[in-house]
């Protein structure tokens, strides 16, 4: 049984439905991460397991235990916020300590506990002052340990990160995932930085206007979106998707994608397409991400289909340690990543590795994965 | 080069339009302030030297005899024990009436922020119609109720008619200050187990300082200086100082004693401006504060 499990739930304010029917479980120490587009209803979803929200219909449970009705402070959890909501007149030391206050436990022991956590976090020398004096990481750092001296049964992040610069992002980012590793503890995290959530997560949620759109490992979610919202929405840059119409090819079936003043191209059925889950005739949406599409010397050499093909290329976009490379089919874009050194130049005509292991068809109409 | 010429030009037209601010400025500070001046100078004066003398000229013999007699002895209607025992009235009516209405004003912005309910607008804008309901509207219908719960002719009756209100006014400030304090601050409260009136006591009110002030300046002037409801709801010996002080003035036994009277404006007026003093610089910052945050 699953140690966190949200089945059914609807929360809605007066006639506006937020969220609309979730279904979802994580195990102990699992690290869930729910991310989706601004406004989706992820920290609405966050208040109802955190019980700050009363949920319209559903069930929470938490170690096996229905939860619906137990005020926040009797769920045995802990949360951090987007704005780090320090208590402003309190000292950190009291901040972290305040929990316990409440709790009544003696003052002897919760001094224990916040030079505990102090050590912890490394932020011993900072116990002493007002979150007014603190910058945006050590404020992000107190509320982590505000989070942490509780030793709860889960811990609920709502965008932790957000308000913090760029560097000091990936910093936390990688502080959390360690105290993931070294407390093993339950943790659902919200945010809306897809990056985020592949580095961080063993489980992904993915979220659009209050209905869950895929629920999976990071790599499922990467490799095998469900439906065109997930794949647009997972990776950066994110997954090309091209129209295109199956056509017979060679004794069996390929895609075809037209090109402005020149041949379509053609690309071989996918060997992860289930035979007969397409037609010919039938217009398809083809999924592949640029990282699919290489050099012919950086393809995969293990895959079972790679195709080359040959290019026009618009724009070369160097990024460090790859190029990604532009070129036009089926009237948009096509993102292709090269290895930096690869010759490559605006206007020149150069073969392309498309490998179709990776690549992922989608219902036009239905806007759900084939197969 | 340029550059310090304009500058220069620039400070000659400004010094010229300061002479005519500061004048402004002076003179309407003189205004305001003579007949200030003309009370307290005359509160010192003897009589004889308020008949005979000028009204602006400082006292020639200075002496507080009327203060003393204004505070200790001067006759209002029939007793003549001085304002002192109303004085003490005013004290005993404002300090409950401004402290009840103030926290019940707070617990009010608190609830109808943080701890919202369906219909919590409906019920925020009664309250503030109250506000704007005139005084003598209610007079009959109030005395009629403090009447009926024998509390009328009495200082308890006159702070309760003062708690209800200003507690139109009160909830307006702190329902807009608390409007702009983090709502995830009273969440991560909950989360850590306080209840509602701890989340009140350690979250809201040690951030409330400017507010608390506003309100507490607000409510004390308007309670101190109130005369319709002192006149009103009270009678005899029960009346607050503001009532008093007409009473004294307006006693018709004997000479008139102008420097009597003047001292005893100035006792009345004095707790005001002690406030003022004390607090005026936050009252100012404390509605900015809302301003801005609102
Ligand atoms: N108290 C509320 N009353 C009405 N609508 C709300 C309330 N709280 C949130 N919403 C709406 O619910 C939706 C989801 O909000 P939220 O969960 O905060 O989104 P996210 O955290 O994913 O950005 C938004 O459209 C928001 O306007
Ligand atoms: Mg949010």
């Amino acid at each position: 049984m699953a140690f966190l499990e949200i089945k059914g739930l609807f929360k809605r304010f007066g006639k506006v439905e937020v969220l609309k029917g979730i279904d979802l479980d994580l195990e102990l120490g699992g690290f869930l991460v729910l991310v989706g587009p601004s406004g989706c209803g992820k920290s609405t979803l966050l208040s109802a397991i955190a019980g700050l929200d009363t949920i319209s219909e559903g069930e929470i449970r938490i170690d096996g235990q229905v939860v619906n009705d137990l005020r926040p402070s009797k769920r045995d959890i802990a949360m951090v916020f987007q704005s780090y909501a320090l208590y402003p007149n309190m000292t950190v030391a009291e901040n972290i300590a305040f929990g316990m206050e409440m709790r009544g436990v003696p003052k002897p022991e919760r001094d224990a506990a916040v030079e505990r956590v102090a050590a912890t976090l490394q932020m011993g020398h900072l116990l002493s002052r007002k979150p007014s004096q603190l910058s945006g990481g050590q404020r992000q750092r107190v509320a982590m340990g505000r989070a942490l001296v509780r030793d709860p049964r889960v811990f609920l992040f709502d965008e932790p990160l957000s308000n913090l610069d760029a560097k000091l992002r990936v910093d936390m980012r990688t502080e959390i995932k360690k105290l993931h590793q070294s407390t093993g503890k339950t943790i659902v995290y919200v945010t809306h930085d897809q990056i985020e959530a592949m580095t961080l997560a063993t489980k992904i949620a993915v979220l659009r206007d209050g209905a869950l759109q895929q629920v999976g490992t990071p790599a499922e979610v990467y490799n095998r979106p469900a439906n065109l919202f997930v794949a647009d929405f997972m990776g950066s840059p994110s997954m090309n998707l091209l129209t295109s119409r199956v056509v017979a090819h060679n004794g069996g079936t390929a895609l075809e994608l037209p090109r402005p003043n020149e041949a379509a191209i053609l690309l071989r059925m996918p060997p992860n397409v289930a035979p007969g889950a397409v037609q010919v005739g039938q217009e398809v949406i083809v999924g592949i991400r640029p990282e699919a599409i290489t050099d012919p010397d950086g393809a995969d050499r293990n895959s079972p289909l790679v195709e080359i093909v040959e290019a026009h290329v618009d724009v070369v976009e160097p990024a460090g340690s790859d190029t990604y490379v532009v070129t036009q089919a089926s009237g948009k874009e096509v993102i292709a990543r090269m290895r930096s050194d690869a010759d490559v130049r605006p206007g020149s005509r150069i073969p392309f590795a498309f490998d179709l292991n990776k690549a992922v068809l989608f219902n036009p109409e239905s806007r759900q994965r084939i197969g | 080069m340029s550059g310090r010429v304009e500058t220069s030009m620039a400070g000659t037209g400004s010094s010229a339009s300061r002479i005519v601010i500061y004048g402004l400025l002076l003179l309407f500070a003189v205004i305001f302030l003579t007949p200030l001046f003309v009370m307290l100078i005359t509160s010192f004066k003897t009589l004889d030297e308020i008949r005979d003398g000028n009204m602006l000229s400082l006292p020639q013999s200075p002496t507080i005899a009327p203060w003393l007699s204004a505070w200790g002895s001067a006759c209002i209607g029939l007793t003549c024990g001085g304002i002192k025992g109303y004085f003490a009235n005013s004290i005993e009516m404002v300090v409950p009436a401004v402290a009840i209405s103030t926290l019940l004003g707070s617990l009010n912005g608190y609830v109808l922020t943080k701890f919202r309910f369906p219909g919590h607008k409906i019920i925020f804008a009664l309250m503030l119609f109250a506000c704007f309901i005139p005084f003598q509207a209610v007079l009959i219908p109030v005395a009629r109720v403090l009447g009926m719960v024998g509390l009328g002719n009495s200082i308890l009756g006159l702070i309760l008619v003062h708690v209800v209100y200003g507690l139109g006014f009160t909830t307006l400030f702190f329902r807009n200050y608390y409007e702009a304090f983090p709502t995830e601050l009273i969440r991560a409260a909950q989360i850590d187990g306080a209840g509602f009136f701890q989340i009140f006591r350690r979250i809201l009110l040690p951030a409330s300082g400017p507010i608390i002030i506003v309100t507490v300046i607000f409510q004390f002037t308007n309670i101190w200086n109130d005369f319709l409801f002192g006149s009103s709801f009270a009678s005899g010996d029960g009346v607050p100082m503001t009532v008093a002080l007409n009473n004294l003035v307006n006693t018709s036994t004997g000479v008139k004693e102008y420097n009597v009277d003047m001292a005893a404006a100035m006792i009345a007026a004095l707790p005001t401006l002690l406030v003022y003093v004390v607090a005026g610089r936050y009252f100012v910052r404390g509605l900015m504060a809302g301003a801005v945050k609102g």
